[in-house]
């Protein structure tokens, strides 16, 4: 018994001196991979469609993003399009992408991505009058915005 | 002048400041990557040239606004299409078009049952896709998806045996490190299969 009561010292304190270094080790992780939300969504958060065979979208500074989904409001039936902080109705998608334009240089503009955001219990007629509108203006990268998986019956 | 001893600037609350921010960031931070299913439009063109393409060519998948598919007019599921679609993109029951003077070629790289009645070659077959305006935007990615399988697999195969590199390496390294002879190889798979998708007008 004694031999366990010996090493009865009083634990020693555990040093806390390298603690600002391990949080601002996790500081600079968040802080480098961090994106600020731009946008704030008004209309009900898109639940993405799956898809297996996604492509990465490359140059994010290059991508401009049209959100379309369902009112907040449950009363509100139909598809809604927001573009930036607002929804806007489709004839003015190629105002939007024609603003977005003028932010970039010239010789970006060829390079130029629509990503489309849709909920995928959102209407095709909506998605394909988007289209029209894109071709419209010559945008005519797009695309159709999917979270990666195998499993497909959830999109149906 | 007197001067003050320089005392040691207190470091204990450093770690305060330094948490602060870091659940700051952690509060503000989103870590998606935006990815998707690429797609190109067709131009616009004013006085678009009449062309004709034989039915074989075609292949015709319509979806209804219950999401119910006709693929050649047999009642098929989405998971078929892939199938389908490869079968009928690598038939090469024929020959391809004429090109630069050159007269068409059979195609030999396609493992088809060459069957007449199918596609003639890769660079012919179109596939349209006739939807609905009342169908899903999810059943639509679905389908666009299976398309993009169907291409990617064919291309993957053509990758496998000509170069015995699978089609996603190629393009993974040309992303790193694109060379020139890369992007030949990447453009000559591409070109076998060229993926042709007609979309007409959604049904009303």
């Amino acid at each position: 018994m004694s031999k366990f009561k010996k090493k009865k010292k009083g634990l020693p304190a555990i040093s806390t001196a390298s603690l600002p270094d391990i949080v601002f080790m996790l500081l600079f992780f968040f802080m480098v991979s961090t994106t600020m939300r731009e946008t704030d969504l008004v209309i009900k958060k898109p639940v993405l469609p799956t898809a297996s065979e996604v492509k990465k979208l490359e140059h994010k500074s290059l991508v401009s993003t049209i959100y379309v989904g369902k009112s907040k409001d449950d009363r509100i039936a139909g598809d809604k399009i927001q573009v930036n902080d607002k929804i806007i109705d489709i004839k003015d998608i190629p105002a939007f992408i024609f603003a977005e334009r003028a932010l970039r240089k010239e010789e970006e503009v060829k390079f130029m991505t629509t990503s489309i955001k849709a909920d995928k219990g959102a209407n095709v007629g909506t998605i394909l009058d988007i289209k029209e509108q894109l071709r419209d203006i010559n945008a005519l990268k797009i695309s159709f915005s999917t979270t990666k998986g195998s499993n497909l019956k959830t999109n149906y | 002048m007197a001067r003050r001893e320089n005392s040691d600037i207190n470091a204990g609350s450093m770690a305060d400041i330094a948490f602060l921010l870091l659940i700051f960031f952690l509060v503000t931070t989103t870590m998606d990557v935006d990815s998707g299913i690429a797609r190109k439009l067709p131009e616009k063109t004013e006085d678009a040239p009449e062309v004709t393409i034989k039915e074989k060519n075609i292949l015709d998948i319509v979806v209804n606004r219950n999401n119910q598919l006709l693929v050649e007019n047999e009642f098929v599921q989405v998971t078929d299409i892939k199938r389908l679609a490869m079968d009928f993109i690598d038939n090469g029951g024929g020959i391809s078009a004429a090109k630069d003077g050159n007269p068409g070629e059979p195609c030999d790289y396609c493992n088809g049952a060459k069957d007449p009645a199918s596609s003639d070659h890769p660079s012919k077959a179109i596939i349209s896709l006739q939807s609905d305006r009342g169908t899903t935007y999810g059943m639509y990615v679905s389908i666009q998806n299976e398309i993009e399988g169907a291409y990617n697999e064919l291309r993957n195969k053509l990758a496998l045996k000509k170069y015995r590199r699978s089609y996603k390496d190629l393009l993974d390294d040309y992303k790193n490190n694109g060379t020139e002879s890369l992007k030949t190889k990447i453009d000559f798979l591409k070109d076998s299969y060229p993926q042709i998708i007609s979309e007409p007008e959604p049904i009303k």
